[in-house]
């Protein structure tokens, strides 16, 4: 299968490890990756935020970059390793292009709709294609993923409300080879991110961090993965501020799915002090 | 303007034209042809229905016996025996036995006994309309041997007979045998408030004990 | 996000007028959940309660095999009440005259006030007993009369406990939901005139000691004000949800009672309740069952109060009505379900929200009464951070995260008028414009990443960021931020084309 990789903006530019682990679990599998050159983000943050307006030009570039591939039969499907991203190409990119049609605004393209609707359709978050598209169901034998150690695991609000992913993303880790998968007290509580919640309530917003945090290091776990880059720079920026570290005194770490599944007998990946992936793709 | 008129007004103006008067029905409650989606009825028998709606008294603390309709006037004399209890007039006379008639104060529509009498009462017995097992829940409709509202609040012991008959197994099936004009009261266990940390406490203003015999 | 549609205004008068009354934030939301988060024992009995009651609902939800078929049909039946609103509300009020009850309008809380005082005026009488009715707190009832001499006594546990605090209600189901059972036994001591001066806090004695407290005033009262949880257009059947039985004995024992019902509150067939009667106890209290409800059409001869009223209340509603995106807020039940499952309200209480409704709903409902382009309540739609929990607990499937969100975007563009509300940009507006330039194009955002090694340096050794200026300082008050990769996932996947590519021509 050809799949088109959408990186999402904070991973392209703040953890490309992500996007590199995503490449790898796809190609290790058989599949062919396309990147796209034309993406770049896909404007939940300004949706989210009431900027429908400054979202507009977002949506239409998400839009442009990936239909032509579909179109063109370069790629037969697309993913992105974040569910709340994958929750607003599939929920609000429609949407945000039928306002800008009744509102009368300069830039409303009356194409739009229907072409987000069929980017939508065909795009996936990471578990979901993992497991209903290409069948993984033992992430040992089918990825060689291997991990020695503990993680817990916290499901993100958008993936698990919007995308309904369910148990997807824990069953996957619990076939991680070595892993020993903790359960998250309160895991469905929201981590406190939010967007641009976590500025404009900021006290709130750490107020939810606080508990989140506690919640990890309760588990005794090393590290706490996740499905959304965004919620995981929230979670994990708490956790180093507050220096928490586990009873062997290394840092508690976020860690995106991902990067577990990447991980592999012959390089896999450290908890402590350096996460990245040594090596990149092959 | 009237405020009626107004607000009558302000309520068109707010809906679009094409949107007032929508047949929506169909999708509510009332679906003729596609039915509710919902649970309408609960196959039980009656010894299920029976079993269900103890379980669900008891577990709101009230005080539950089953008794053959034999047993009934021994069972509601075992409860008020000794007491002065308040009784609607159109309680069926073979349920009380003789020896009660001491205790007894009849109330009706006509002959109201004063709230205040009531407050100084020990008890009061009534039958019921219906009693939905699912949620443990007694409905009264006002009916003779059900009598006034006040009657079954006031006094602090509420013996409440179930005849068989009325039981239905789900919420549906209760409010289809109901008359809504009637002055309906709906009672699932005595009366309780979660009011201090959520916790639930039986027992505030309704009557702190509800004692439910099942009569089949 | 589905159904957003933001068409041209179809009030050219401006629409239906806002409400008023407690339905208002009196300051910013994140000021006032600052103050709120500082106090802990308000943090720790909310957190306390809010998991005591999620837990029991979701015990009795998930007994039921039906409950979304429920949800689906109490979302169709509001949805159906509201575009059938004027013939309900007509048939409603044939119905409950002819059953020998009243029925008065009220444009708003003002007029509501007026309409119940007289009506109490002309009874005679100088007190009032109250069941707790989320209506009459909207309007301001209470402190209306008592300003006026007529003294309204609050019958509901929780209500009473606010009453005697001198409090404000901070949870629309359980109002005293921040005081813990210690600072109730300290209320009463305090404030009950009659009560054991052994009191302790256990539960079961706090509600004794309420019962002693207001058994004289039932037996003696004349007129009851109550709220109602359904207006039956079909039969003219009002309905309570209670439990302590002090709704009961409000409905019952007077010679009067008024009824104050918001124009949304109508059904349009008595059959519907068997879907309202599993939907709402189930929600709210956790409970199969509520232990009293009460059902009542016009007077009946000879049982209960036989001069009965109804005051049909709008104070905003039709506003909210009239907002199509917005409009489902009316379908509300007041469970408060999605209080109970919202971590935002979990953590500041119902105070910081200002108005009579706080937590999720009360972010929607309030600033739709008000209109939107109400200043005091433009920092609601923001109190969330989108987790969704509160739609999944809806019991009419009220979708409160889509309409937070459009709120957000009547806030941001000034409304149906499409024009911004502020003439300065804020900080907000200068970075999501520049960060719509930049995210709108491959390029440009490929061209910015070019910068990451130099924010990688200035990271420092520790590669981490502790404080950043402006905006970013809500960020860095309680996070981190890492250091940045040296490239971007772009520049390594262009580098690793590119070698593949040599490694197919050599």
């Amino acid at each position: 299968m050809k799949i088109a990789l959408f990186a999402t903006c904070i991973v392209d530019a703040m953890y490309p490890r992500v996007a590199q682990a995503t490449v790898q679990i796809l190609e290790r599998l058989g599949h062919k990756v396309v990147f796209p050159a034309g993406q770049a983000c896909c404007g939940q943050m300004h949706l989210n935020s009431g900027y429908f307006r400054e979202a507009l030009p977002v949506v239409e570039n998400h839009v442009r970059a990936f239909e032509a591939g579909f179109d063109s039969g370069d790629y037969d499907v697309a993913v992105a390793p974040s569910g709340s991203c994958v929750a607003s190409v599939k929920h609000q990119h429609a949407m945000v292009a039928r306002w800008a049609l009744e509102r009368g605004e300069k830039r409303a393209d009356p194409t739009l709709e229907a072409r987000a609707e069929a980017v939508g359709e065909r795009t996936y978050e990471l578990s979901q294609l993992l497991t209903d598209v290409l069948g993984v169901t033992d992430a040992a034998a089918q990825l060689g993923s291997y991990l020695p150690g503990t993680i817990t695991y916290h499901p993100s609000c958008h993936g698990m409300r919007l995308l309904r992913l369910g148990d997807r993303p824990l069953s996957l880790l619990r076939t991680v080879e070595a892993l020993d998968v903790v359960a998250l007290p309160e895991a469905d509580q929201c981590c406190g991110f939010g967007g641009t919640f976590s500025i404009k309530n900021a006290d709130v917003s750490s107020a939810m961090l606080a508990d989140k945090v506690a919640n990890i290091c309760g588990t005794g776990a090393g590290a706490c993965a996740g499905g959304d880059v965004s919620c995981l720079m929230h979670i994990g920026g708490g956790l180093s501020r507050e220096g928490r570290t586990t009873t062997a005194g290394t840092p508690v770490r976020t860690v995106h799915l991902a990067e577990v599944l990447a991980s592999t007998h012959e390089n896999p990946l450290r908890f402590d002090g350096e996460l990245a992936l040594a090596g990149g793709a092959r | 303007m009237s405020a009626r008129d107004e607000i009558l007004a302000r309520v068109r103006e707010a809906l679009a034209p094409a949107e007032v008067g929508s047949p929506a029905a169909e999708v509510g409650s009332g679906g003729a042809e596609v039915g509710p989606g919902y649970r309408t009825a609960s196959g039980l028998d009656e010894d299920a229905l029976v079993e269900l709606l103890v379980d669900r008294l008891l577990d709101y603390r009230a005080r539950v016996e089953v008794v053959t309709s034999d047993g009934l006037a021994e069972a509601i004399r075992t409860r008020l025996e000794g007491k002065r209890f308040v009784a609607p007039d159109g309680l069926p006379t073979s349920w009380l036995h003789p020896s009660l008639a001491e205790g007894r104060v009849t109330d009706s529509r006509e002959a109201p006994v004063d709230v205040v009498r009531l407050d100084e009462l020990d008890a009061v017995v009534t039958s019921s309309a219906v009693s939905i097992a699912e949620t443990g829940t007694i409905v009264l409709d006002g009916s003779p041997d059900q009598g006034r509202r006040a009657i079954s609040l006031v006094p602090d012991h509420h013996v409440c007979v179930v005849p068989v008959q009325t039981i239905v197994g789900i919420v549906p099936e209760g409010f289809a045998r109901l008359d809504p004009t009637r002055p309906l009261t709906l009672i699932s266990g005595p009366s309780a408030t979660s009011d201090i940390e959520l916790e639930r406490v039986e027992g505030v203003h309704g009557p702190r004990t509800l004692d439910v015999i099942i009569a089949r | 996000m589905s159904t957003v549609n933001l068409g041209l205004p179809r009030f050219p008068s401006g629409g239906p007028p806002r409400g008023f009354g407690n339905i208002s934030a009196t300051e910013p939301f994140p000021k006032a959940a600052h103050r709120e988060l500082g106090n802990a024992q308000l943090r720790a009995n909310l957190g306390h309660a809010t998991h005591t009651i999620r837990d029991k609902r979701l015990r009795v939800v998930s007994e039921l095999p039906d409950w979304e078929a429920l949800r689906e049909a109490g979302s169709a039946i509001k949805t159906e009440a509201m575009t059938r609103l004027p013939e309900l509300l007509t048939q409603f009020e044939e119905q409950f005259t002819a059953r020998g009850g009243t029925v008065h309008w009220a444009r708003d809380a003002a007029e509501a006030n007026r309409i119940v005082e007289e009506l109490i005026r002309a009874t005679g009488e100088t007190e009032v007993v109250k069941v707790k009715s989320m209506a009459t707190q909207e309007i301001g009832l209470n402190e209306y009369l008592d300003e006026r001499g007529i003294a309204a006594f609050e019958t509901d546990l929780a209500e009473l406990i606010v009453q005697l605090g001198h409090d404000k209600p901070s949870h629309i189901l359980v109002p005293a939901i921040h005081k813990n059972r210690t600072e109730i036994r300290d209320i009463f001591l305090e404030e009950m005139p009659d009560v054991d001066p052994e009191l302790t806090d256990e539960p079961r004695r706090l509600a004794m000691a309420a019962r002693a407290h207001l058994r004289k005033k039932f037996l003696s009262a004349k007129v009851a004000i109550s709220g109602a949880n359904f207006g039956i257009a079909e039969t003219g059947t009002l309905g309570v949800v209670e439990s302590e039985g002090n709704g009961r004995m409000c409905l019952t024992l007077p010679e009067t009672l008024i009824t104050v019902m918001g124009i949304e509150k109508v059904l349009p067939r008595a059959q519907d309740l068997e879907v309202f009667m599993q939907l709402l106890p189930r929600s709210s209290t956790g409970e199969r069952m509520n232990p009293y409800t009460s059902l009542w059409t016009g007077a009946t001869p000879g049982d209960g109060p036989q001069n009965v009223h109804v005051v049909l209340l709008d104070n905003g509603r039709t506003r909210a009505l009239a907002d199509q995106h917005g409009r489902s807020a009316l379908h509300c039940i007041r469970c408060s379900a999605c209080m109970n499952v919202c971590p935002v309200y979990e953590r500041t209480g119902g105070h910081a929200y200002g108005s009579t409704y706080p937590g999720p709903i009360g972010a929607i409902l309030s600033p739709l009464l008000t209109g939107v382009e109400a200043e005091e309540n433009s920092s609601l739609p923001y109190a969330s951070s989108l987790c969704g929990a509160c739609f999944d607990a809806c019991p009419v499937k009220i979708n409160i995260p889509e309409i937070l969100v459009y709120l957000r975007g009547e806030d941001v563009s000034g409304g149906t008028t499409g024009r911004r509300r502020r003439s300065l940009p804020s900080q907000m507006d200068l970075a999501l414009g520049a960060a719509s330039w930049a995210l709108s194009s491959g390029d440009r955002l490929g061209l910015l990443e070019k910068g990451l090694p130099v924010a990688r340096a200035l990271a420092g050794r520790d590669e981490k960021i502790s404080r950043l200026p402006g905006l970013g300082a809500g960020w860095t008050q309680s996070r981190d931020v890492p250091a940045p990769p040296s490239e971007s996932f772009r520049n390594w996947w262009r580098k690793r084309e590119k070698e593949a590519e040599k490694g197919t021509h050599e």
